[in-house]
This record gives structure tokens, C-alpha cells and sequence, in this order.
């Protein structure tokens, strides 16, 4: 192939655990066969591009930027609104740029709350003199600046502008493969679609779909860590809270395959703009109890709702960042 | 005054950066390696179910869950006092060591593998995973890349995925192995030792080579500090289980504690020009970042295992870490580099480890989980990363919420121990405003051999850390740009 005519692809990582890069790395022999047809304008953790390089691009110059981590520091900030300005496409690769990923859950807290654990009364710490890491810091030698850490974690979208979506903590290979072909194929679906996973729910794909009864009943929720699930028998109607049916497939049921519960991080399916919010709504529809006391008994074990319905997709929920504990 | 900023491409603009400042004589008077990362894992974990701690701290590192994963699924066997079965240890056992060997065999072979095969003096074009390909033939890298591919996926069979499993439970696993599965497992394990062996000898090859040996043995590359890791009941190293070692810098034993006493061993110090608090021992002191027996500075990882350990768990591995002290002039090596020769004997061991546990009749036990009945207080669990000791420290209600978490990662152990090495890397190859264009590949060498954790950039695909140094005159013009890539 001329190489003129190369798709121009930059990837970037946020506040990233890596995960996201091994899973694209772990696409093996597939990788090799896209590298073939794709031209690389910036990889920061496989190859030597710098930001000045992307910088000197034209504006749209890059096809395709596929971006993975939360929004945590002000470097990411600007990183990706460059990104966006020289970008024809971008898309949210993973659950933290999709909706926020666990990182998101530190926002339950606030950025002061955060500094003074970590730095400050994590029992480990010795820090008689209450240092702080600084946006500028005097040295007996000189300056030296760190990027600032933001009050909050945001999912891509809520920073620039996003095309399309891979959902997954982390995508799977089969997932990226076929995102990325998509991508390459020229038909380019709706804006704003969610790329490579399926249209069904987990809960669809699930082996352990057929012996899901036809309406579930729910006398009360049991956590994981409590009971041995029968494996060949649908978690869920077990009482283990399994977010399958209402979270979008693709995974292949990985988890409800190690005999535990789905956790949601793929994410929402179409039409749903908080996932939390829906995966709230579905659990009272199958909770079987008359009363309000009889509710309590139900989720009595679930004491981490917020962890449990948001655990992939806070910072993306309609509340955004309201949602505070109380500081102890 | 003139600034050189290093900054690894890799992770760049927002994942390290290394700063070195001269004196008017042009003569370095400090250098800094900062980390601007911070996610807050200690404040996520507080509230939340303590049993999804696997899989929530597991996301505190892609390239290495696992280590996380089983931290937090040891801290919660403490946290509810509930002992797993003996086959769903030997199954973590199993998970864990495949683990380590395919992280391990990452390292050794795409990232040091250039410096190693291609060689330390090289043209920069082929030290990369290329150069090696050229050197080892295109069908032996092909058949690494696929052994380790078959690491991966059998970690998938016993976690349920690779990347952020979610089989550990406490008391057990979620899932017991199947005999078919387990036959699966016998191919990987084979193939495993292949791996460790094509590593071993490779390595081998290099120890005859002079000019390496004396590159390793060189000043820049020194550092006495001390040495911790997990050792088993007769102090041999041990990934997954044990008694934290500490040994001084001239090899006698420090200290010798369970987990649950960690607090009274290990602090850790704060800095205001970086994210990462760094690891000390209580006991010796934060001196500064300076090395020496008076100064608490520690090393952990592959070296910092051997040189805190008596020996291997294996035989074949033993057999490796008596050739390895032998060639080095003894015990303990403070040898920056001989990081990758630990690296390598450990791979041996772990590969040996996966072979004997795969055989194991009792793997394939159902029998996997033994259910919590106390109610949960303090749960405290320890594993040694591929980058050294990971300590896991839960807090939780009488319901099972965490309270309180603290979290003592691997490479924030190693972090002081990295600054002394990039620091003196640079005060020995800067003199005078000059340069030394060896600077760059030196100071990689000095960094990459930690493998550290938070610049995943060290898992870079071609195989080094494109670094680029600019030097600025005191008036701001940019004098020198020195480049590892071309």
C-alpha cells in the first residue's frame, strides 16, 4: 500500500493503568497485520513521537486518535484537546475514557481529602513537616514543576468532544480487532456509537442464560465472598448481583465464566445515559418484597450501592461529581 | 545556572520526567526524577465491599494485576481469618507463577533483550526488538512472543481474564481447574521452561562477554543499600508467600518480620517534587537520598530478593543463583545490572515452580473455597511483585466495608534507591558542561533495570525508552540536544 494513503493513527493514555495498552499489544499477530495498513503519528508508550511533533501536524491531520484513562491531571487536559483539534476522529478506548473507569470512584471524595491521606495520614507515612506535592517547587538547586492534580476524574467526553466509544476494563482483543476494523472499513456508523462489543446484553450471551428463570424474584442479595454459587446455574436468580442484563455485551461472559458475577464495566447498552441510574431501576424491578422493610432485608447486604451500580461509570452518571461521602 | 531535562518519551507529558541541574563549573549538583501519577486508591478502596479489593486494586496496574489481585485476595484471607483449601492455594500458586514468568520474560527479552543480545555499545538503530530478531533468528522470537501468548491465555483459564482477574476470593478462588484444563496447562508449563531456558542461556552467552561484565561491575552501577523480599521457612525466595527479609548492606540479616509487623519496618517519605512517596526502613532512618548502611534507602525486586534471600525454592534455579553470586564476587551484589541476571534465575524458578504444581493431583481438586464465618477487623497480605514487595493493609466494619486502606506498591520501594541511581549516573558522566553523549544509554540502563512500574514505558514495543535530553544556557538558549533515537 502507498503510504500516502495510510490511515494516520495516534494513540494516548490518561490516567491510565496500562491495561489498555497490553490489551492492544496482546492483539499479537493481529497488531503486526494492522500496523501494516496504519501509519502511527503518536504512541507515546511504544514509539518516539513528542507533542511538538503533533503539534506541526494541520489541523484534522490525523485520522483516527484513540485515547484511553480518565482526565486526573492537567497535562491530560491539554494533551487531549490538541489531540481532538488534529484529529478527524477520536475515540474513547476503555472503561476509564468511556465512562470513568474505577479511577472514577475517587470522586466520592475530594482532591484535599485525597492529598492529605495519601501524603499526609496514610499509617505508613512519616511527614512531620506536612509537605504536599507542588505545582512549583523551590529546590535548594532550582525550580521544578509537576502537572496539577484535578478536583475531579472525568471521563473523554466531558473534556473534548468524542466520536465513538470501546468499552471494557479492558477491551478484549476481539473487541479492538473489530472496533479497529470498523474504523478502517470507511462506513462509519452514528456518532456517538459504542464500537466492537455487541448490541445485546451480557446477560444474552451469558452460558448461563437458559437457566435464568423467566421472571426474576429476589427475596434478598447475597455477596460473593458469602456463599459457593451453583456454576452452572444463573448468578443472579442465585442472588449474587449480577449487572448482565443490563450491561452491553462482547466480553464473552468472562467473568459469570469464572463463576462471578458481571461488574458492568462494558458499560451501558444504546439508549441509556446513566448506567447506575439503570442498573438501580432494574435491581428494584426484581427485588421480591412487599414493603419498604421488606426492601431493606433485600439489599441489606448490599451496603456499597454506589460501589456496586457505578463501579465503572461514576464521573459519567447524571449526577456528575454531587455525589460525595461524608469526609471521616 | 544550566537545566537538563530528561524526559522518557515514553509515559511523556505527564508520566516522568528526570531534571539535572549543574553548577557554574558545569558540574551536576542534583538530579530529580519525578513521577506525576496519582489515582487515590487508598481513599477509592474506603467504603467499599472489602471483597471486590482484587479487583479494584487490580487496577492500580494493567501490566501487573496480578500482583494486586492477590495481595488484596491474601489481605482479605487475614481480613476474615479464614484459611483457602490447600488446592486453591496451589492454584493461586500456579496463577501467580505463570504470571511472573511471562512478566519476567517481557522484560528480559524486548526491553533489556537489545542491551543483551544486540549489545550495550550497539548502533542505536538495532538495539531494538528488530536488532534482536536479526541476532536470534525471526523463528526463535516468533516462538517467544507465542510461548509467552500462551502464558497469557492460561492465566485467563485460572483468573477468568488476564488482564484484572477476578477469581480470588477470600478463603479461595471463585473457580476450581478442570482435568481438561489442566492438561492444557502441562503444554504451557513445558513450554514455560523453554522460555526460562532460552533466557538462561542467553545470558550466559553474555557473562563471557568483557566488556558487559565490566560495564555491570562499573562504579556508576553501584549502590549499597539494603535488600527485602519474601522468603519461605528456610529462606529461600518465594513469590507468593512467606516472612518479609531484610538484609544490610553487607549482607547480614536486618530483620526478619511478619507482614502484620510491617509498620514497624517500613516507612515511607514524602518529597514535594514528585507523586510517589518512597519507601525507607524505619528502623535505619530517612538519611536523604543517600546509600550507605546508615541510610534507610532499600531495594526490593528480583535483586533485592536474592540478595535478602539464602537461595532458590528450585533446583535448577538454585544451581543459576550460585553461578550468578560466583561470577559477581559474592553475596550481596549491589550491582544496579545484575537486576537482569536475578530477573532471569527467577524466571527459572517460576517456570520450575508452574511444571511442579501442574503435576500436582490435588490441583485439580474441587474443592477451592472455605467460607468466611468471623466477622472481619484487619486484614494485612504481602506478595512479591515481579517488582518487588506489595503490601495490602485493610481496615473494614463488621460488615465487610473498608474503613482504612494503605498500600505499599513495589516500585515505591525501589523509587529512592532509582533517584541514587540516576543521580550518580549523571554526576559521573557530566563534567564540566560536557556532556557525554554515553549519558543517555547510561542512564536508561540505570533505569530500566528496576523495571519500574510507573513508567510502563519500560513495556515499550521497540524496546528502550527514547529519552532526549536538551541543555539550556543560563540565558535559556538551547545549546545541545542529545537523542537516543534517530
Amino acid at each position: 500500500m502507498n503510504p500516502q494513503t495510510k490511515v494516520k493513527i495516534a494513540f494516548y493514555w490518561n490516567a491510565s493503568c496500562g491495561g489498555c495498552e497490553e490489551a492492544i499489544v496482546d492483539l499479537g499477530e493481529d497488531l503486526f497485520k494492522v500496523l501494516e495498513v496504519v501509519d502511527i503519528v503518536f504512541w507515546p508508550v511504544a514509539l518516539d513521537f513528542k507533542l511538538e511533533d503533533v503539534e506541526k501536524l494541520p489541523d484534522g491531520g490525523i485520522d483516527v486518535a484513540i485515547i484511553n484513562g480518565g482526565i486526573r491531571f492537567s497535562e491530560h487536559e491539554k494533551v487531549v484537546k490538541l489531540l481532538r483539534r488534529k484529529s478527524k476522529i477520536v475515540v474513547a478506548y476503555g472503561s476509564c475514557a468511556h465512562l470513568g473507569g474505577i479511577p472514577g470512584l475517587a470522586n466520592l471524595w475530594s482532591k484535599a481529602t485525597i492529598m492529605d491521606y495519601v501524603y499526609l495520614r496514610a499509617p505508613s507515612v512519616v511527614n512531620e513537616s506536612n509537605v504536599l506535592p507542588k505545582e512549583v517547587v523551590q529546590t535548594d538547586v532550582g525550580e521544578l514543576e509537576l502537572p496539577a492534580f484535578l478536583d475531579v476524574l472525568k471521563p473523554l467526553n466531558r473534556v473534548i468532544d468524542v466520536d465513538y466509544y470501546v468499552p471494557g476494563c479492558p477491551p478484549t482483543p476481539n473487541v479492538t480487532l473489530k472496533a479497529i476494523e470498523t474504523l478502517l472499513s470507511g462506513k462509519l456508523p452514528q456518532k456517538g456509537a459504542v464500537l466492537g462489543a455487541d448490541v445485546r446484553a451480557v446477560c444474552d450471551t451469558c452460558p448461563l442464560n437458559e437457566t435464568k428463570p423467566e421472571k426474576l424474584a429476589i427475596k434478598e442479595f447475597r455477596r460473593p465472598h458469602a456463599f459457593i454459587p451453583d456454576p452452572k446455574k444463573c448468578l443472579l436468580a442465585q442472588g449474587l448481583l449480577c449487572l448482565g442484563p443490563v450491561t452491553r455485551g462482547g466480553c464473552e461472559a468472562s467473568c459469570v465464566k469464572a463463576n462471578m458475577p458481571c461488574t458492568g464495566c462494558f458499560g451501558p447498552l444504546d439508549n441509556v445515559i446513566d448506567f447506575g441510574a439503570r442498573a438501580l431501576s432494574f435491581i428494584a424491578s426484581i427485588i421480591d418484597q412487599k414493603d419498604e422493610e421488606g426492601i431493606r432485608k433485600a439489599l441489606g447486604p448490599v451496603v456499597d450501592l454506589v460501589g456496586q451500580v457505578y463501579k465503572f461509570s461514576l464521573p459519567s452518571g447524571l449526577l456528575k461529581d454531587l455525589i460525595k461521602r461524608k469526609e471521616v | 545556572m544550566v537545566v537538563v531535562t530528561i524526559n522518557p518519551i515514553t509515559r511523556l507529558e505527564g508520566h516522568g520526567k528526570i531534571s539535572i541541574f549543574l553548577d557554574e563549573k558545569g558540574d551536576v549538583k542534583r538530579a530529580f526524577l519525578q513521577v506525576p501519577e496519582l489515582r487515590g486508591f487508598e481513599k477509592i478502596a474506603v467504603g467499599r465491599h472489602a471483597e471486590d479489593m482484587p479487583q479494584i486494586t487490580s487496577r492500580i496496574c494493567g501490566v501487573c494485576p496480578w500482583a494486586h489481585h492477590m495481595a488484596a485476595t491474601k489481605a482479605l484471607d487475614d481480613l476474615y481469618k479464614v484459611k483457602p483449601p490447600s488446592a486453591a492455594v496451589k492454584i493461586r500458586e500456579l496463577a501467580y507463577n505463570i504470571f511472573m514468568l511471562e512478566d519476567h520474560s517481557l522484560h528480559f527479552f524486548v526491553l533489556a533483550g537489545p542491551d543483551f543480545v544486540v549489545g550495550p555499545k550497539a548502533p542505536r538503530a538495532e538495539r531494538n526488538i528488530i536488532g534482536v530478531m536479526k541476532k536470534l533468528g525471526a523463528e526463535t522470537v516468533k516462538k517467544i512472543v507465542l510461548i509467552r501468548k500462551k502464558l497469557r491465555e492460561a492465566d485467563a483459564i485460572l483468573g477468568g481474564k488476564t488482564i484484572h482477574p477476578v477469581s480470588g476470593l477470600p478463603g479461595g478462588v471463585s473457580k476450581s481447574l478442570t482435568e481438561d484444563d489442566r492438561k492444557e496447562l502441562v503444554k504451557v508449563a513445558d513450554a514455560g521452561l523453554e522460555l526460562a531456558d532460552t533466557a538462561y542461556k542467553l545470558l550466559k552467552d553474555l557473562m563471557k562477554n568483557e566488556e558487559y561484565v565490566k560495564l555491570m561491575t562499573s562504579d556508576i552501577y553501584v549502590h549499597e543499600t539494603y535488600y527485602m523480599g519474601l522468603v519461605d521457612d528456610k529462606n529461600r525466595v518465594n513469590f507468593y508467600d512467606g516472612k518479609i527479609r531484610v538484609v544490610d548492606p553487607k549482607g547480614r540479616e536486618h530483620a526478619k518480620f511478619d507482614v502484620h509487623d510491617y509498620l514497624k519496618y517500613i516507612a515511607e517519605h514524602v518529597e514535594p517534587w514528585t507523586y510517589t512517596r518512597m519507601s525507607y526502613l524505619r528502623t535505619v532512618g530517612w538519611k536523604g537520598l543517600i546509600d550507605g548502611e546508615g541510610s534507610g534507602v532499600l531495594a526490593v525486586g528480583p535483586l533485592g530478593r536474592l540478595n535478602a534471600a539464602d537461595g532458590m525454592a528450585t533446583p535448577r534455579a538454585q544451581a543459576a543463583y550460585e553461578e550468578m553470586y560466583s561470577a559477581l564476587g559474592g553475596k550481596p551484589t549491589h550491582y544496579t545490572l545484575a537486576y537482569h541476571i536475578a530477573r532471569v534465575v527467577e524466571m527459572i524458578q517460576a517456570a520450575e515452580c508452574v511444571k511442579e504444581l501442574v503435576e500436582d493431583p490435588e490441583i485439580t481438586s474441587p474443592e477451592v473455597r472455605n467460607l468466611p464465618t468471623l466477622t472481619p477487623d484487619v486484614g494485612i497480605g504481602v506478595v512479591e511483585a515481579p517488582r518487588g514487595t506489595l503490601i495490602h493493609h485493610y481496615e473494614a466494619d463488621e460488615k465487610g466495608l473498608i474503613k482504612k486502606a494503605n498500600l505499599i506498591v513495589a516500585t515505591q520501594n525501589n523509587v529512592a534507591r532509582m533517584c541514587l541511581s540516576i543521580e550518580k549516573a549523571a554526576k559521573m558522566l557530566i563534567k564540566g558542561g560536557v556532556v557525554d553523549d554515553g549519558l543517555l544509554n547510561m542512564v536508561e540502563m540505570a533505569f530500566r533495570a528496576y523495571d519500574p512500574c510507573f513508567a510502563c514505558a519500560t513495556h515499550s514495543v521497540v524496546g528502550r525508552i527514547p529519552l532526549k535530553i536538551e541543555m539550556y544556557d543560563h540565558e535559556g538558549r538551547l545549546i545541545k540536544v542529545i537523542t537516543n533515537v534517530d
